[in-house]
């Protein structure tokens, strides 16, 4: 009797163990397995479903975490892939959500021209801003990223003809969300069906988080995303094997920034109207650490965590502050007592942060991951 | 300048800079108390704008709730400061040590979320003002009006800067945190103890930053939740100096404050085109352009890169 013995899948494939790959093109993969496609189906079965089971304003909620999702995996490209901190996020969101705004809705342009436009202006600002990665390093470039918010925040104010009516304010309720045939923005006609605006939105928004997964996914397995990978574990090392930092860090912005923006379309299109002090300045400084909580939460340098840490913060946000004066959450008396549903807010995603830093660092995806890797093994899990 | 002179007129110049130096001193603290902890613990704290907003209700709490005298509420207050600060070292930071520098940062993030909704929690979301004995008077020197609020403050903050110094250069203590921060293996092995001189960093922040924070609603200012905003402004002070260098800090601070006052006087004159509130942002340029000549800003040690 032989020592080791194949089942019989493996001796079919021809290899001891069922995810061993044996050639390059084997290892990069897109789809992986009859779970994982399985998997890929059930997601798709409840994209398309969940709007026609749940109410307007969840899928208002929803369409809100798909546009910090997109900044959160454009993020996770620069913080956790190439290890640039960045605490200005919320800056390239700005620079989408006035694009917005000032051509969708002001100007009227398509929902694609402004869109792009969006993408391209995100990509330009964050190669200008890459270069200051190069001369800065650890602490010092989060502190000088702050300053971009403070930065975008002066711009806003002083730019009274993109900040219509209000000072600082802007409406983008009238930009046009069309493409083709398909108008999300007065909701979907499909001739048997007519759907509202929040449930195109989502179907919009999320087929958008779907496609900058795949983006991002694609840059990581792919030599771009071995080279951030490679800066980010030692630059000098990398710049030895042949890779340039300074070009790596440059794009790594660049596609983060331009993420940034695309989130930042979403966002305004979500909201209705948005506000320069949302976006720049003390809170703008306060939307990009939420942004990297999520990442945090959800875990540094992957996809799905991005996704995942989106909707647990901001889900969990809107949820809080929707429903906490109606019901004692975690046996809190918001309101009626001493704390409102902001401050509760603010405490559990503080509280939130440090736990999961304390106990669990690498997010909700190295959870997954744990169980995963537990059917892996079986039967010799441990 | 004799141009800047006969159009801005010396006095508002003289004033100006009198201030500058003020909220400068301001600065000056908020990030003196930032590098101390980075100094010895490689932690960048921004749960430090907590022990600002802390400190100015603490002192709220002592000098109008309960009737204690301003300046006996003061120095009690720092002592409260200190404690805290104390605290969250024991508590949390300290199984920190030896983390990657940005999941510090978050920590200290998190903990800048507790802090400052509990605080509008227990105090509530309004402005207050604080019953400092020195209100809006002025000194009038001639034609030159003077705050005296901006005289304490630039008097108390000397007194602190300058008691933190004689601590730093000739206590035991203040040897051994010199000792751990230049090498913390070496500083190990002649018998210092790290424990206590973090705790020691941490209070003496937590005490600086109740003491800024006092200082900020003093005079003109008041007691609010976006009290701690201005430790954000100070960043761009303690980046100038250098993360590791208390001098720069000082300096940091005093030139940020200054060139904040200036802008405020000159730019609307001059140069117009960079638009409305400008001084807001001219720390943050200020930062940009030190560092691109000096990355390590003005004071702060060049990191030797092993390759």
């Amino acid at each position: 009797m032989s020592t080791m013995t194949l089942s019989h899948a493996s001796r079919r494939r021809g290899r001891p163990y069922r995810n061993m790959t044996l050639s390059h093109a084997a290892d990069l993969r897109t789809v992986r397995g009859p779970w994982r496609i399985t998997f890929a189906f059930a997601l798709a079965a409840v994209f398309v479903a969940l709007p026609l089971r749940i109410s307007d304003a969840t899928l208002g909620t929803l369409v809100l975490c798909g546009a910090f999702a997109i900044g959160a995996i454009g993020l996770n490209l620069l913080i956790g892939l190439t290890g640039q901190v960045s605490l200005g996020h919320a800056a390239f969101v700005a620079i989408g959500a006035y694009c917005t705004s000032y051509l969708g809705d002001g100007r009227g342009w398509p929902f694609l021209a402004y869109f792009v436009t969006a993408i391209v202006l995100g990509l330009v600002a964050g190669a200008v801003i890459g270069p200051f990665a190069l001369r800065l390093r650890g602490n010092y470039l989060a502190i000088v990223t702050i300053g971009l918010v403070f930065v975008a925040e002066h711009v806003l104010r002083n730019w009274e003809s993109l900040t219509r009516p209000v000072r600082g304010t802007a409406p983008t309720r009238d930009a046009a969300v069309a493409i083709g045939p398909l108008d999300f923005g007065a909701g979907l006609d499909l001739g048997s069906a007519v759907y509202t605006r929040e449930q195109s939105m989502f179907w919009l928004t999320w087929a958008l988080v779907a496609l900058a997964a795949v983006v991002a996914h694609n840059l990581t397995r792919s030599r771009v995303g071995r080279a951030m990978q490679a800066v980010r574990d030692r630059d000098l090392a990398a710049e030895v094997i042949g890779v340039e930092p300074g070009r790596t860090k440059i794009g790594a912005f660049a596609v983060a920034s331009a993420m940034g923006a695309a989130a930042g379309v979403i966002y305004a299109l979500g909201l209705g109207a948005i506000d320069y002090q949302e976006l720049s300045g003390i809170h703008g400084l306060f939307m990009s650490i939420t942004f990297v909580a999520i990442i945090i939460l959800g875990g540094l340098g992957t996809v799905q965590g991005s996704i995942l840490g989106a909707l647990l913060v901001i889900y969990g946000q809107r949820f809080i502050a929707n429903e906490g004066a109606a019901m004692p959450i975690l046996g809190i008396p918001v309101e009626r007592d001493w704390m409102s549903t902001g401050e509760l807010n603010g405490v559990l995603f503080g509280g939130l942060i440090i736990v999961f830093l304390l106990l669990e660092p690498r997010g909700l995806a190295a959870l997954w991951a744990r169980v995963r890797t537990w059917f892996q093994g079986w039967p010799f899990s441990y | 300048m004799s141009t800047t002179v006969t159009v801005v007129g010396t006095e508002a110049l003289v004033e100006t800079l009198f201030s500058g130096v003020a909220v400068g001193a301001k600065y000056a603290l908020v990030a003196l108390g930032f590098v101390i902890v980075f100094k010895a613990t490689r932690v960048l704290n921004f749960a430090h704008a907590s022990f600002v907003l802390l400190g100015g209700f603490i002192t709220w709490q002592l000098a109008a709730e309960w009737g204690v005298n301003f300046y006996l509420a003061l120095p009690l207050a720092m002592v409260g400061g200190a404690l805290i600060g104390a605290v969250l070292q024991t508590a949390l930071l300290q199984r920190l040590l030896g983390e990657k520098p940005f999941s510090i940062i978050m920590i200290t993030i998190g903990v800048l979320y507790v802090f400052d909704n509990l605080t509008s929690a227990i105090w509530g979301p309004e402005d207050r003002d604080l019953p400092d004995p020195w209100g809006s008077r002025t000194i009038d020197l001639g034609s030159v009006n003077l705050a005296v609020a901006d005289l304490w403050t630039i008097g108390v903050t000397s007194a602190a800067v300058g008691a933190f110094f004689l601590f730093f250069r000739y206590s035991s203590l203040g040897l051994g945190m010199r000792a751990t921060a230049d090498d913390q293996e070496a500083a190990l092995a002649t018998g210092i103890d790290a424990r206590r001189v973090h705790l020691a960093a941490w209070a003496t922040a937590g005490a600086l930053g109740t003491l800024a924070g006092a200082m900020l609603s003093s005079g003109a200012g008041s007691v609010g939740p976006s009290l701690g905003a201005v430790a954000f402004v100070a960043f761009p002070a303690m980046i100038v100096g250098g993360l590791e260098s208390p001098v720069g800090a000082v300096v940091g601070g005093l030139l940020i404050g200054l060139i904040q006052q200036l802008t405020a006087l000159l730019q609307p004159e001059y140069a117009a085109w960079l638009g409305s509130g400008f001084d807001r942002v001219a720390p943050f340029a200020v930062m940009v352009i030190i560092l691109l000549v000096r990355p390590y800003g003005l004071f702060g040690e060049p990191e030797v890169r092993r390759i």
